[in-house]
């Protein structure tokens, strides 16, 4: 039996001090750029970084994990990686707040990625809120391989909605919905998502977003009978494997189920194997309760 | 010209006195990423336990003003697994091995030190006694002197040989000087001061409490002043007993802080997770700050903070 903590952090994972080189208001979340060198070269749809924030004297002492956007090695030797971040808590109004040209502590790529398919498939991207942000990077890829790809975003409103005009071109269709009907379709992803199934005749579901989403997404990707990757969201403290805070419980390979940790052996996991529980509890079957 | 800047805990030697501390670096695999374990004095291991534990129930963690409260739940392999896929392999990496056990009665502390007194590798036993005693109502062992010294009599009784075993108290005692005497006379060989202070946290929107055990254990540079105090209030009662400490350190100043107020040794915990070099930039910073004050050992700086000038 394989034992908790086997599975190594991203190979390629490195820590470095980054320059932001833009960083823009989009709606209600801010696009940022930072310069990462040849660490550009490495990220995969799905990755994450984390980041030290607060500067050196701050009371925040936990790294912050925020999915890649894009990330792009220039043929001048520039790398650029770029996120969308919801300043909600105190670490990412930090972030939010600083100017080109400061630098911030970051380590990246961390976290596995989208597993990309080898022969052209039918994809259906799901993101909710800014869980939108690593699907553009992801359609692209997908897209370079001849997949069909069609994409539904939905958020409470429309201001949440991330979806900026060079994503759009890379999907073949662009769904909307929003809690209060601002933008798209009235409802919720999960209303959308099984007419989406049948008219494009999806092999493959890609999300990301809150847990509660993956949840509805699960099961109607069960009932569907198609594949479902997602991007978790669990809260972490180091974003490295240490901490042990991002955990949730998932089936591996041999049947098991632990508590896995999102960091490592996620964000991207398969969405049949998690199991979902809002409960406070660990659920009955879990390796060690 | 440099320092010595090794240090020992009761015949065990380290190379030098920066340590991870228990569960704040799993078994070393993911530091290793990022730095030789051989850099470090000594990898403390994960506190483990005789089987495999889940953990509990999200959310376990929760930011606090310059700390965090976790309560994680020992998740682990339990022992069996440990010894066969952990120690092997920091073995291999060349690393000094501080191995922490955690039970929930005398007995499993009884079982564990057996499974280990025969191990190659390991330079000493870190007690953790802030568990829960599922035979007293849950009362944890550290927080009563009785319980506290008869989990450690009982690793005593089992370890043999020469392994030294550091006793790993809680801040959250009356007096941590009475605990500390009675596992002291239990046969402890030296302490890990301090662990964690439970602590909670409620959510003002959900208007619950943040964590899903509602308490955890709190961490962080919060904690550090606490962490002196009790060194220093320990040092001062007991001048030789070999002192690991830790509590909130984040640079080479606050490492130094414990050195003075009597640590042989200092672990970094809660700054592995907001800087995985954390440990490596405190021992250069630690080493500096010793010359900088003109030391020539490492050893001469433990405790000074206790001198009486003439």
């Amino acid at each position: 039996m394989a034992e908790i903590g086997g599975q190594m952090i991203n190979a390629r994972a490195v820590q470095l001090s980054a320059e932001i080189i833009s960083n823009k208001k989009v709606g209600a979340y801010h696009h940022m750029v930072f310069a990462v060198g040849e660490v550009a070269a490495n990220c995969r749809p799905g990755n994450f970084v984390a980041i030290s924030v607060g500067g050196a004297s701050s009371s925040l002492v936990l790294r912050r994990a925020f999915a890649i956007y894009r990330a792009s090695l220039r043929s001048d030797g520039m790398g650029l990686l770029e996120l969308v971040i919801a300043p909600q808590g105190s670490g990412s109004k930090w972030l939010v707040a600083q100017e080109p040209g400061d630098r911030v502590d970051l380590i990246a790529p961390l976290g596995t990625a989208f597993g990309i398919p080898k022969e052209p498939i039918n994809a259906l991207l799901v993101g909710g809120g800014y869980g939108s942000a690593p699907l553009f990077s992801l359609a692209e890829t997908l897209k370079a391989r001849g997949c069909r790809v069609d994409m539904v975003l939905g958020a409470s409103t429309a201001g949440k909605i991330y979806a900026p005009l060079e994503g759009k071109r890379s999907v073949n269709s662009l769904t909307i919905t929003t809690d209060d009907g601002s933008a798209g379709i009235a409802g919720r992803v999960s209303d959308v998502l099984p007419n989406l199934i049948a008219e494009h005749e999806v092999d493959v579901i890609y999300s990301c977003g809150p847990m509660a989403m993956l949840e509805a997404i699960t099961l109607i990707s069960q009932k569907a009978d198609v594949l479902h990757q997602c991007s978790v969201e669990e809260s972490m403290a180091c974003g490295i494997g240490v901490c042990m805070t991002c955990v949730l419980p998932v089936e591996g390979d041999d049947g098991v189920i632990r508590m896995t940790r999102s960091c490592v052996e996620g964000p991207v996991m398969d969405g049949n194997k998690v199991l979902w529980n809002k409960s406070r509890e660990i659920p009955d079957g879990v390796w060690g309760k | 010209m440099s320092i010595n800047f090794s240090t020992s805990i009761s015949g065990a030697f380290f190379a030098n006195p920066i340590f991870t501390a228990s569960g704040c670096a799993g078994s070393g695999k993911e530091l290793s990423h990022f730095f030789p374990l051989t850099s470090l004095g000594a990898v403390v291991t994960k506190s483990i336990m005789i089987k495999p534990r889940s953990g509990r129930a999200t959310p376990r963690m929760a930011e606090t003003p310059s700390g965090m409260l976790n309560s994680i739940g020992l998740q682990g392999p339990g022992i069996d697994l440990f010894l066969e896929n952990d120690i092997p392999w920091l073995r291999e990496q060349g690393a000094r091995i501080i191995v922490s056990i955690a039970g929930e009665s005398v007995e499993d502390y009884a079982v564990l030190a057996r499974k280990l007194r025969n191990v190659a590798g390991i330079s000493a036993l870190e007690v953790n006694i802030s568990c829960p005693n599922v035979e007293n109502r849950g009362q944890v062992f550290a927080c009563n002197p009785d319980t506290a010294s008869a989990a450690i009599a009982a690793v005593r009784r089992n370890i043999g040989g020469e392994l030294p075993i550091i006793a790993k108290l809680s801040p959250d005692v009356t007096d941590i000087t009475t605990i500390a005497e009675s596992v002291i006379s239990a046969g402890a060989d030296g302490l890990a001061l301090i662990n964690t202070l439970l602590g909670m946290v409620i959510d003002t929107t959900s208007m619950a409490p943040k964590l899903s055990q509602k308490t955890g254990g709190l961490s962080g540079p919060a904690i550090r002043p606490i962490a002196v105090r009790a060194i220093y209030q320990v040092r001062a009662a007991f001048p030789k007993i070999p002192i690991v400490g830790m509590g909130g350190v984040t640079n080479g100043r606050d490492a130094f802080e414990l050195v003075l107020a009597g640590a042989n040794a200092v672990s970094i915990g809660t700054a592995t997770f907001g800087n995985p070099m954390a440990a490596m930039t405190i021992k250069n910073e630690l080493e500096e700050l010793c010359e900088a004050r003109g030391f020539t050992s490492f050893s001469d700086a433990v405790s000074y903070a206790h001198r009486v000038e003439a």
